[in-house]
């Protein structure tokens, strides 16, 4: 009713020439049913049961064919791709686990490997420089048994040569008295001066 | 013939192909009806023929339809749930209906079935019976809370149940006005631009120069029309998808 009305109102110029226009068509021969004339077609009371029938038939018939055919066959390719998808996720999900798995076995077997090479290496580094020690205790000894023998062979050269720095000194001594007294003084007293001397 | 060409309303006059008349009803084959008839067809073999090969990955038509599929499914789903899901195809048939009609209402010298308000009134009417009758079967008069929301005072609830039923009256109303006045105003613009290009065309150089612009005018609508024409389709759908909300859910 309300939109009927200020329809009605807002085509009245364009309604006339319609007037006007269809006026002329039916006698060029076009099927315009003659009552259409009056009013605006959409509004045509006379055409509703003919539309609205035909869209019940039309409109019914295209939803069950939708229902019964389209329906089922969309979401049965949307269904199987979707599975589908999910399905490769999960295969790729697991390929991820199982590549992770990896080289976390990987980098375990690499720490121990390097595990491995730095005992070796500190072994290795051990050996060397226990046997260094010991070579250079070996060389410390003989060097100190030469060392000894040197010294006890200084001590007895000095030992030799004191000896016969006493005999020197009594002969020495027996030859000045001798020039100074011009006596013959004993051995033994010679023996006995120089020895306090030496004292 | 020449006021014919100019004339906006021609388009919507409807011819009848084959006069059938039954107990004092006129019911003929008419020109609407055979786009009716070419609506559901041109709809029909689109959607079972881009789907036929069922490829798992979808060319550009297959996803054309899984597109729309969707779409309408989202739409259904985000305004009523899952549970509204069981008026899918309906919702579904109706969207790729308006849409159809719409489009194919685009073509020169095609008539737009839409573009008659009881056909738009018989949609919108199938709309609002299957949310009432719906309504009654699943929630019996419990459906009536529809009208009662909750939370609002009592010396107030007789002006908001009132109001609550004239909007809920007006819904079949404004559904099929919407689709059916966009269509037409739509159609009788594009007509009347054309129309100018036509008659000014006629009067020589002067009006060939002078129908440039309506030229430019009637390509601009064009494409607001097929803008128009998704648009109205996807209202209509979103709308129902509401009122079948309303249906599922009536206690707001």
């Amino acid at each position: 009713m309300f939109v009927t009305s200020a329809f009605a109102q807002e085509s009245a110029p364009s309604a006339d020439t319609s007037h006007a226009a269809t006026g002329g068509d039916t006698h060029s021969g076009t099927s315009v049913p003659a009552e259409a004339h009056g009013t605006f077609p959409p509004f045509n009371p006379e055409t509703f049961p003919s539309q609205l029938l035909w869209l019940a038939i039309t409109f019914g018939l295209f939803y069950l064919f939708l229902k019964r055919v389209v329906m089922p066959r969309v979401g049965g390719i949307i269904d199987v791709r979707n599975d589908r998808i999910s399905q490769d996720l999960d295969q790729a999900a697991k390929l991820k686990g199982e590549a992770d798995a990896a080289v976390a076995a990987y980098e375990q077997e690499l720490a121990e490997a390097k595990k491995n090479a730095n005992s070796i290496g500190q072994q290795a580094n051990d050996a060397a420089k226990a046997e260094a020690d010991t070579a250079r205790k070996k060389i410390e000894a003989a060097l100190d048994g030469k060392l000894g023998e040197a010294e006890a062979r200084i001590a007895s050269i000095k030992a030799n040569a004191m000896k016969e720095v006493g005999s020197i000194a009594e002969d020495t001594a027996s030859a000045i008295v001798e020039a100074l007294v011009g006596g013959k003084a004993s051995k033994a007293e010679i023996a006995a001066a120089v020895k306090s001397v030496a004292r | 013939m020449a006021a014919d060409k100019v004339d906006p309303i021609h388009q919507f006059h409807i011819n009848k192909l084959i006069p059938i008349e039954i107990g004092g009803y006129d019911l003929s084959f008419t020109n609407s009806a055979l786009f009716m008839v070419a609506t559901v067809v041109v709809a029909a073999a689109f959607l079972f023929l881009t789907t036929s090969s069922r490829s798992l990955v979808p060319g550009r038509l297959q996803s054309v339809s899984e597109m729309a599929y969707e779409f309408v499914g989202n739409m259904l789903r985000d305004a009523a749930g899952t549970q509204g899901m069981k008026f899918f195809p309906f919702v579904f048939s109706l969207f790729m209906f308006v849409l159809v009609a719409n489009l194919l209402g685009l073509f020169p010298y095609f008539f737009t079935v839409t573009s008659h308000i009881i056909v738009t009134f018989g949609l919108a009417a199938l709309v609002i019976g299957t949310v009432v009758v719906y309504g009654f079967m699943k929630h019996g008069l419990g459906f009536l809370k529809l009208f009662v929301p909750h939370g609002v005072p009592v010396f107030l609830l007789p002006l908001v149940v009132l109001i609550e039923v004239i909007s809920f009256v007006s819904r079949p109303v404004s559904l099929s006005v919407r689709l059916f006045a966009n269509m037409l105003a739509g159609h009788i613009t594009l007509k009347v631009f054309s129309g100018f290009v036509v008659s000014l065309s006629a009067l020589g150089a002067v009006g060939v120069a002078g129908s440039i612009l309506p030229l430019a005018m009637a390509v601009a609508l064009t494409a607001l029309e097929l803008l128009v024409a998704f648009l109205q389709a996807y209202v209509f759908a979103v709308l129902t998808c509401m009122y079948l909300n309303d249906a599922l859910h009536p206690g707001h």
